[in-house]
């Protein structure tokens, strides 16, 4: 029980977030409507996203100061989950604005950014495939994530705040804590996220096992 | 005061190899000066200039990322350990790094100078004001393609790889660039650009900042 009771808890609030999302009353806004409710299901997606690459980077730090292959399965994997967690992102995102903006890709500065910096995670696993030796491979790649981290910190968070965007809560949109001012979406929106990331630690962990079993047989 | 010495000294050995293999860098130069000139043939019913401008920023990048990768990607095993024998990882990695600034200002300068041959400036443009985006910008393409080219050369596999791990990086300095120089196309006012200066000096010195953590790891195999 002490070490299923945060996979249970996570369970829980995802299935909560979700059929409480859907069906519990939202305030009714011009031009978002109904599709405030996207909010549960996008924005806990950036924030799993952000989680698991924070603890890729953690562990790509400790990789670098004590060579350990734990490490370094530990931080490509949560790399891994986190790219999914981002194209998930970059989806929900997506059939959003084909309500709102009549279209699923209008190159807004923050589907953009977003965008390449789930690129910029592509390239981390790519570099990886490149070398072959296995320790030159965990230095290197480890290198490279550091590098690659403040930048995506850069791309998702500073550079669409100095563009024009019609994403909400930029450029006068409602945003963030115009909602929040509503509590009956802060019920919801707080456990969504909340589930989501412990949801996303959960796959990680499995991942980090499935992949040290595969690299024990070999 | 063992690592000014160091590093004055590497700059003046890589600037004395470039100079006696004037290959590479007449290379770049004529790579400059024919891409200006193609751009100048295919694009010339275009007569927009913000077209002009990021066009001159998409030639500076591909310009420097010829310029800077054979930093570290053309130099044999052997005078790498050679240099690492003699010299500490940081005085080498500054040494590259003020080495490439250096090269891709003058680069960069020559470029624009090409490029205002063909293009002329237009009478509002802040001049001055486009000159500082040009040297920070080719002081962030050196900083950053620098580092790449040390992590891509010790991959093993050139220059496929360097462009692959770079771009992503690299897109958000350029365009942040490219709105400071059409700013300065434009002649707004120039507290309107001191944001994105701003931005460019931190990338800079995040970007050096984490080089120079890094790079000690990266060199000892």
């Amino acid at each position: 029980m002490n070490r299923t009771w945060w996979k249970i808890l996570g369970a829980i609030l995802v299935v909560y977030a979700t059929i409480a999302g859907l069906l519990l009353g939202v305030p009714r806004l011009n031009i978002l409507n109904e599709t405030i409710r996207n909010l549960y299901f996008h924005v806990p997606m950036w924030f799993a996203m952000i989680t698991l690459f924070a603890i890729s980077v953690v562990y790509s730090i400790a990789s670098l100061n004590r060579p350990n292959e734990d490490y370094d399965r530990r931080a490509v994997e949560s790399a891994n989950v986190g790219v999914v967690f981002g194209i998930f992102g970059l989806i929900t995102g997506s059939i959003w604005a084909k309500y709102t903006w009549d279209q699923f890709w209008s190159f807004d500065p923050k589907q953009n950014f977003a965008a390449i910096a789930v690129l910029l995670y592509f390239a981390y696993l790519i570099l990886r495939n490149a070398i072959d030796e296995e320790q030159k491979r965990a230095k290197i790649s480890a290198i490279y994530n550091i590098f690659a981290f403040p930048m995506m910190i850069v791309l998702v968070f500073v550079l669409p705040r100095l563009q024009a965007s019609l994403h909400p809560g930029n450029g006068g949109n409602p945003g963030f804590n115009t909602y929040d001012l509503d509590s009956r979406m802060r019920m919801v929106f707080y456990p969504a996220c909340m589930g989501w990331i412990v949801i996303g630690y959960w796959i990680y962990t499995i991942r980090f096992r499935i992949r040290t079993l595969e690299d024990k047989q070999l | 005061m063992q690592l000014a010495k160091q590093v004055i000294y590497l700059i003046r050995k890589e600037a004395v190899l470039e100079w006696r293999s004037k290959y590479a860098l007449n290379g770049v130069l004529l790579y400059v000066v024919s891409t200006v000139f193609v751009c100048y043939l295919s694009f010339v019913s275009i007569p927009n200039k913000l077209t002009w401008n990021a066009l001159f920023w998409i030639i500076i990048l591909f310009a420097s990322i010829n310029a800077v990768a054979k930093s570290f990607l053309q130099e044999s095993k052997g005078r790498h350990l050679y240099t690492y024998l003699l010299a500490s990882p940081i005085a080498l990695i500054l040494a590259k790094t003020i080495y490439n600034s250096l090269l891709m200002m003058g680069l960069t300068l020559i470029a624009l100078f090409f490029y205002a041959l063909v293009f002329p400036f237009q009478p509002e443009t802040d001049i001055p004001m486009y000159m500082v985006a040009t040297v920070l910008g080719s002081l962030s393409f050196a900083t950053i393609f620098t580092m790449i080219s040390a992590i891509a050369s010790k991959a093993g596999n050139g220059g496929m790889l360097m462009a692959i791990l770079s771009f992503p990086i690299i897109i958000p300095v350029i365009i942040v660039l490219i709105k400071l120089s059409k700013n300065a196309i434009d002649g707004l006012d120039r507290s309107v650009s001191m944001d994105d200066i701003g931005l460019l000096v931190l990338i800079n010195a995040m970007v050096m900042g984490v080089s120079l953590i890094l790079f000690p790891y990266l060199w000892r195999d």
